[in-house]
């Protein structure tokens, strides 16, 4: 059987964000919210967790330094370096800290470019962006000035409609999942 | 909400709803092309073309058909290299360094400052490229395993740590500009009518990448936002910094100062911002944007300007004196020919159009007027060229053997070159002006009720 969703549109993103707070006070679900902008502090007021996309950029930024680094070591230092050593103006290649210097440009470069795009990477993986995707959103206004708050209704139809009309959604329609 | 101080201008003019920036923001890209635009950006195809040409010569012949000799081996090349790639510089300022700072002013102008970023390294990168001689072997510059042996790269070489600098640089702003980008496709996108532009929606469909505006897709995208500006910090600073090395590190008198990289990278910004003015004063025209980018922009950048300027001044200033300081002969010799020899009329140019004339802009008349701004602007490119050209040819042309000092003139094909790129410049400039968002509107209204002028008078009230 195919769920009854409950689409409330609001105006303002202050008027929305209170009324998150206010529904979030009585215990209801809040399925999701489409905004045509951030809204500074929904996140907190729906309870999302907090997001993890600076700690895999750190991660992807400490594999971009060792790679920087093992690619280096390698071509100047312990393998090619090796069998052909060079003193290039005063900066000797015998061995790496010695050299260190000089590689740091290059070890910085690699783990910008490597936190940068993997980061990227992961955003649009996680969000499932790419070119092609359709958009989730079930109104085409909630990028341009309307807020929408979608719900799962269950047994509790008329809680949600009276509280969203009390805390200023100015349209409230009624969808069956999966009908467009 | 974020409250802001009354006493600040306001950054949105206007009585504006969401819709209202929404509408207007989507415009150029939905409307027509105007006269102005078609002339321009003929032009813009005309100058491209004979770039083209230009190149195609110089690649058939041999970069023998460049004003360049035995003594003056690097010129316009590298100058325009130089004076591509500082343009570029103000674009990620506005869009990371301004963004950490929590400037909101940035907002209404990043996205096109952040599209001349992409497009002038793009112009930058041609000259090393076409320099090469051979470009369809550019790949050697990069660690790719080969079959010639132990054939590797130096990486002592700053000549390399611009090839890494130059690609992460324009491949992470490209990557951080599209990002900011595709909530404001998704816009476009449901704006535009299956019936009328089909091919249109589809086109701007597959842009947007199925952007939807969830909750936790903004806490992403703010976080992704934030964690990018704070890596582009850096990255654009080292970007000229590396670049000044590629002069530094060598021993030629007047190129061998560790002043250098502070010194470019503030003549980067200075130029840049120049650069930005000079395009946001047209295309606020253009397209109709006069109620986001305001004066009060163009003030904000012209102190910019005013200070990047009068540190360029002092980098200039303590050059000299450390020529002087140092008492090489030589050192000395080079600073007194670069003022006093054959092309004091280049250093003339970069003195009084860097140093001098910004310091009009303590003037607030002149600050906050269009017209004077966008003069200026000129005058602060052109300076800025100058002072690339002061630093590689007047260095070089007079080196350590007075049997080998020569001038430098450049031939037409030099010249049709730097014409080339400056209308390849323009010509994805105006494309981009006609199919992109050129507000990131998306952020702007979050900042429509503290800043716009509408709302802040009637808080005052």
């Amino acid at each position: 059987m195919s769920k009854k969703l409950i689409h409330a549109i609001f105006d303002d993103e202050e008027i929305l964000l209170s009324s998150v707070k206010e529904l979030r006070s009585k215990n209801i679900e809040i399925e999701e919210v489409y905004s045509p902008f951030p809204i500074h502090g929904l996140d907190k007021a729906l309870g999302l967790k907090e997001t993890r996309m600076a700690i895999t950029a750190f991660i992807y930024g400490c594999i971009g330094l060792t790679f920087g680094g093992l690619l280096i070591y390698y071509i100047m230092i312990s393998g090619v370096g090796k069998s052909w050593p060079m003193n290039i103006g005063g900066k000797p290649n015998f061995t790496f800290y010695q050299n260190m210097p000089a590689f740091v440009p290059i070890m910085f470069e690699c783990t910008v470019l490597f936190a940068g795009h993997l980061m990227s990477l992961t955003y649009f993986f996680r969000n499932k962006l790419y070119p092609g995707a359709t958009t989730m959103s079930p109104d085409p206004r909630t990028t341009d000035d309307k807020f929408l708050m979608e719900f799962v209704v269950d047994n509790n139809e008329a809680e949600i409609k009276k509280i969203l009309k009390a805390t200023g959604a100015t349209e409230i329609n009624e969808k069956e999942q999966g009908d467009e | 909400m974020h409250q802001e101080s009354e006493i600040r201008d306001p950054l949105i003019l206007g009585k504006k709803t969401y819709h209202d920036i929404t509408k207007e923001i989507a415009l150029p890209v939905e409307g027509k092309a105007n006269k102005y635009w078609w002339i321009l950006f003929g032009l813009s195809v005309v100058l491209f073309l004979w770039g083209i040409g230009c190149i195609a010569y110089t690649i058939g012949t041999g970069i023998g058909v460049w004003g360049l000799n035995k003594t003056v081996n690097w010129a316009w090349d590298i100058t325009n290299f130089v004076w591509w790639i500082g343009i570029g510089h103000a674009g990620t300022l506005i869009s990371a360094v301004l963004l950490l700072f929590r400037q909101k002013w940035r907002m209404a102008i990043n996205r096109s400052a952040e599209a001349m970023t992409i497009f002038g390294v793009v112009q930058a990168g041609l000259f090393p490229l076409i320099h090469m001689g051979r470009p369809w072997l550019a790949y050697w510059v990069f660690p790719i395993p080969n079959t010639f042996g132990s054939l590797w790269q130096n990486f002592n070489s700053p000549l390399l740590w611009d090839v890494f600098a130059i690609s992460t640089y324009l491949t992470v702003s490209t990557v951080f500009w599209y990002i900011g980008l595709i909530p404001d496709f998704a816009m476009i996108r449901d704006r535009m009518s299956k019936t009328i532009s089909p091919m249109k929606k589809k086109l701007y469909t597959l842009l947007a990448f199925g952007w939807s505006g969830r909750a936790k897709h903004w806490q992403r995208f703010e976080e992704v936002s934030l964690v990018l500006a704070g890596l582009a910090t850096p990255l654009v600073f080292s970007v000229h910094s590396i670049v000044s090395m590629d002069f530094a590190t060598s021993v030629i008198p007047g190129w061998h100062t560790t002043i250098f990289p502070p010194y470019f990278v503030l003549g980067a910004l200075f130029s840049g911002f120049a650069m930005v003015e000079t395009l946001l004063i047209i295309v606020r025209k253009v397209v109709k944007m006069e109620a986001y980018i305001t004066i009060k922009h163009i003030e904000y950048m012209n102190i910019i300007i005013l200070f990047t300027g009068s540190m360029v001044g002092i980098a200039y200033l303590t050059e000299l004196f450390m020529a002087w300081y140092s008492g090489v002969e030589f050192e000395q010799y080079a600073f007194l020919n670069r003022a006093t020899g054959p092309y004091w009329w280049a250093y003339a140019s970069m003195m009084s159009c860097n140093v001098i004339i910004p310091q009009l802009y303590w003037i607030k008349k002149i600050r906050t007027s269009f017209i004077a701004t966008f003069i200026l602007s000129i005058f602060v490119n052109i300076g800025m060229w100058f002072e690339r050209f002061v630093i590689i040819v007047t260095s070089l042309h007079r080196d350590f053997l007075p049997s080998a000092w020569t001038m430098f003139s450049p031939s037409f094909v030099d010249i049709g070159i730097f014409l080339g790129t400056i209308g390849f410049f323009f010509v994805l400039f105006l494309m981009y002006a006609r199919t992109f968002p050129v507000v990131a509107q998306a952020e702007l209204k979050t900042i429509l009720k503290s800043s716009g002028s509408e709302y802040k008078t009637r808080s005052h009230e």
